[in-house]
């Protein structure tokens, strides 16, 4: 039994959230490493980068933006519905978030603590996408795509307009810190915003935040994980796959699609409000198209309608650019240090002074090729573009090419 | 009569002249559009970045390469028609090109993947071209500056004209085209590419046709997008024009030429009429940009499928 993944004697082992005892060792060892990674440097065997504050603050991005791609995976991904308006309900998030959860000043704000204003960051989002979702139900395929288009833009123009809220163009404004209160009261219970002692290990403040964003990506991946597996999933993948023949056995596209957008808008918020106070300060124009392309491309490059294709997909966007930035100034160290073919390579590149000729600058306004901010950019639509092409279910399917190969080796043919 | 005074009525002639002369480019934008879409099943979300690069094009070859200037003495006008038609051939092959490398691979997969394809190749086009124009709008070195012509109630500017007449010949030149033995197999294709393919239409081809005319008139609405009344020059959010056209697409119906034409200008007057009228500070800034977007939303929920869409027949 243990050696044969596909094989279910029952209705639950088949529904099961993981079928296999390999699955389970797997994930369990995989969510201790996580959880350790904050103090990588007193582990032996266990990469020490990783406990740096800015791999830290890494990490807590791609936890954020993997809340988010969870929700555009549930409304585009499984049930079918292509969606550009993810940064209009992430920045609506944000804004309710601040709104309840920021101490009052010039701007709005109530100052009430993070368990009001995180799920308020949730709940109203969701109730704004049920309202507009009755419009959005009539309109299919791509005019759906144009019109929650136009959502991110009239958004834009009212996060613009909304001073009091905002902060207006430009400006922004602080938002609420993760810090964990009864009430108004002056200490916190959990402070996330500071360094201290945790268990008896020093403990940074981007260790903390790091850890409290992992938590909440726990929980947002089984909620996510398990509403696949409900009727409503079931549902919503039905819509997907054949909308008609769907409605004919008797599911109600309206009610499962006006769902399945007030569930996408919840995470949605719910990542927006995080991720600006992660951020700090926000300005209106952050809630922008790319950001909903963004989005789109991590469900695309992870795998769309698999939950671990949505984290793989974010940790794949966010960390490019890091790796992309390690590696030209690699490539500029190699030009520093001297002489070689490698060298030469680099040089055709890399270009470190105004005149020299590369495809990549090292220097702002150095030489006529991209900064490093553009490459990364070009790299990011060529990727989305090759997936479409060459790997349409993403990352996903090349773990389950690769899975399937092992699976039958050394008889893979 | 006398109830509107002189003033008033010069401000809702200005606001016609704006309305229509960015009407015209919302309707070039949004004819490239859906010909692209009819021809060759592209949603084609890089047309902003085509307009942009295309215009980029143009004030490259009319200023940094001045040609054909730098060996011809030609009169302004001619001399710069020629710049703008190599540019405009450059365009074309340009939007071929595009086709080739990476939408061909992508025939006959779903509409949306296709659309995510065009997503990507947006998102590269618009990052080096921001790279190669750099901080300062590039100059389009049109003959006409910012000369206008008073006509006592209303003031038009030369560009303006120039735009009128160029769109109109394009839009009858789109019309005849669609008549020629090309125009009939681009329609077929649009039709059905298998049976077109089956009656010996070359399909390919088609697809280069309509990526060029396409590409052209992407270019023909950016370089008027970066003219004077409007811009200084080409800049990076030229693109944005195109996302504004979006909405005139989406209310002509996605395939629909002269629904884009429709569509186009009456989305221009609305964006000017609110520009000039809606100026109460409960609209704040920048009301009129979103204002072809809530046009856009209203009509879907009417009309789903635009004006003149065709509305899909849905079978199991």
């Amino acid at each position: 039994m243990r050696s044969r993944p596909h094989l279910h004697t029952s209705y639950s082992a088949d529904q099961a959230l993981m079928p296999t005892a390999t699955k389970k060792v797997a994930l369990a060892t995989f969510l201790i490493l996580a959880a350790l990674a904050p103090i990588a440097s007193s582990i032996p065997f266990y990469p020490d980068f990783l406990g740096n504050n800015d791999w830290m603050k890494l990490l807590s991005h791609v936890a954020i933006f993997g809340i988010g791609a969870l929700g555009i995976n549930l409304l585009t991904g499984v049930a079918g519905q292509v969606s550009l308006g993810h940064a209009f309900f992430m920045g609506l998030g944000a804004y309710v978030g601040v709104v309840f959860g920021a101490p009052s000043g010039d701007l709005w704000g109530w100052g009430l603590p993070m368990w009001i204003w995180l799920p308020m960051a949730g709940i109203i989002p969701a109730a704004i996408g049920l309202l507009v979702g009755p419009a959005a139900v009539r309109v299919r395929g791509l005019y759906l795509a144009f019109a929650t288009l136009g959502l991110v833009f009239i958004g834009e123009w009212a996060w613009r307009n909304l001073k009091f809220i905002t902060g207006g163009s430009f400006a922004g404004r602080r938002f609420p810190e993760f810090q964990l209160r009864m009430w108004k009261e002056e200490e916190p219970l959990v402070d996330f915003a500071s360094d201290g002692v945790w268990l008896g290990f020093e403990i940074s403040e981007e260790a903390k935040v790091y850890l409290l964003m992992l938590g909440l990506l726990v929980v947002a991946t089984v909620l996510a994980k398990n509403l696949q597996r409900t009727r409503a999933g079931r549902a919503f993948q039905a819509i997907r796959d054949r909308d008609i023949a769907a409605e004919i056995m008797g599911v109600n596209e309206f009610k499962y699609k006006l769902m399945a957008f007030g569930i996408s808008s919840a995470y949605a918020g719910v990542a927006g409000a995080l991720f600006a106070s992660f951020v700090g300060r926000q300005i209106p124009e952050t809630w922008d198209l790319f950001l909903s392309v963004e989005f789109i491309a991590i469900i695309l490059i992870g795998g769309a309608g698999t939950v671990s294709g949505a984290l793989m997909g974010s940790a794949f966007v966010i960390l490019l650019p890091r790796l992309v930035q390690d590696f030209t100034e690699w490539l500029s160290n190699v030009i520093a240090d001297g002489e070689g073919l490698l060298a030469s390579v680099a040089d055709a590149v890399i270009s470190v002074s105004p005149d020299d000729f590369g495809v990549v600058n090292i220097l702002p306004g150095a030489g006529p090729g991209l900064s490093v901010f553009q490459l990364n950019q070009v790299l990011f639509g060529l990727l989305v573009i090759l997936f479409m092409i060459f790997e349409p279910l993403g990352l996903y399917g090349i773990w389950l090419r690769i899975r399937n190969y092992w699976k039958g080796w050394p008889f893979t043919y | 009569m006398e109830i509107l005074a002189q003033a008033e009525y010069s401000q809702l002639a200005g606001t016609i002249v704006s309305g229509l002369s960015l009407g015209t480019i919302y309707a070039l934008l949004a004819m490239g559009f859906v010909i692209i879409f009819k021809a060759t099943q592209v949603v084609n979300f890089a047309h902003g970045a085509l307009a942009t690069l295309g215009a980029f094009i143009t004030a490259g070859v009319a200023v940094e390469l001045n040609f054909p200037g730098r060996f011809l003495d030609l009169p302004p006008l001619l001399g710069w028609s020629i710049s703008v038609v190599t540019a405009l051939v450059l365009s074309a092959l340009m939007g071929i090109l595009l086709e080739r490398v990476f939408l061909r691979p992508m025939v006959g997969e779903d509409l949306f993947s296709v659309a995510i394809v065009t997503l990507g190749m947006n998102v590269i086009l618009m990052t080096i071209v921001t790279d190669y124009i750099g901080p300062d709008p590039r100059s389009m070195a049109d003959p006409w500056g910012d000369a206008s012509v008073d006509l006592g109630f209303v003031i038009i500017a030369h560009t303006e004209i120039a735009q009128f007449l160029v769109a109109a010949a394009l839009v009858v030149l789109v019309g005849v085209f669609f008549r020629s033995r090309t125009g009939i197999a681009m329609r077929a294709t649009a039709f059905d590419q298998e049976a077109a393919r089956a009656q010996g239409v070359n399909v390919g081809a088609i697809f280069a046709i309509a990526w060029a005319i396409g590409a052209v008139l992407a270019t023909v609405g950016g370089i008027f997008g970066s003219v004077y009344p409007r811009r200084i020059g080409v800049f990076p959010d030229t693109a944005f024009l195109v996302f504004r056209a979006f909405p005139a697409i989406i209310l002509g119906g996605l395939d629909s030429v002269k629904g884009a034409v429709v569509g186009g200008l009456s989305v221009g007057l609305a964006e000017a009429a609110a520009g000039s009228y809606l100026n109460h500070p409960l609209f704040g800034t920048g009301f009129s940009g979103i204002v072809p977007y809530l046009v856009m939303m209203i009509v879907l929920f009417i009309r789903p499928y635009g004006i003149f869409g065709t509305a899909e027949v849905r079978r199991v």
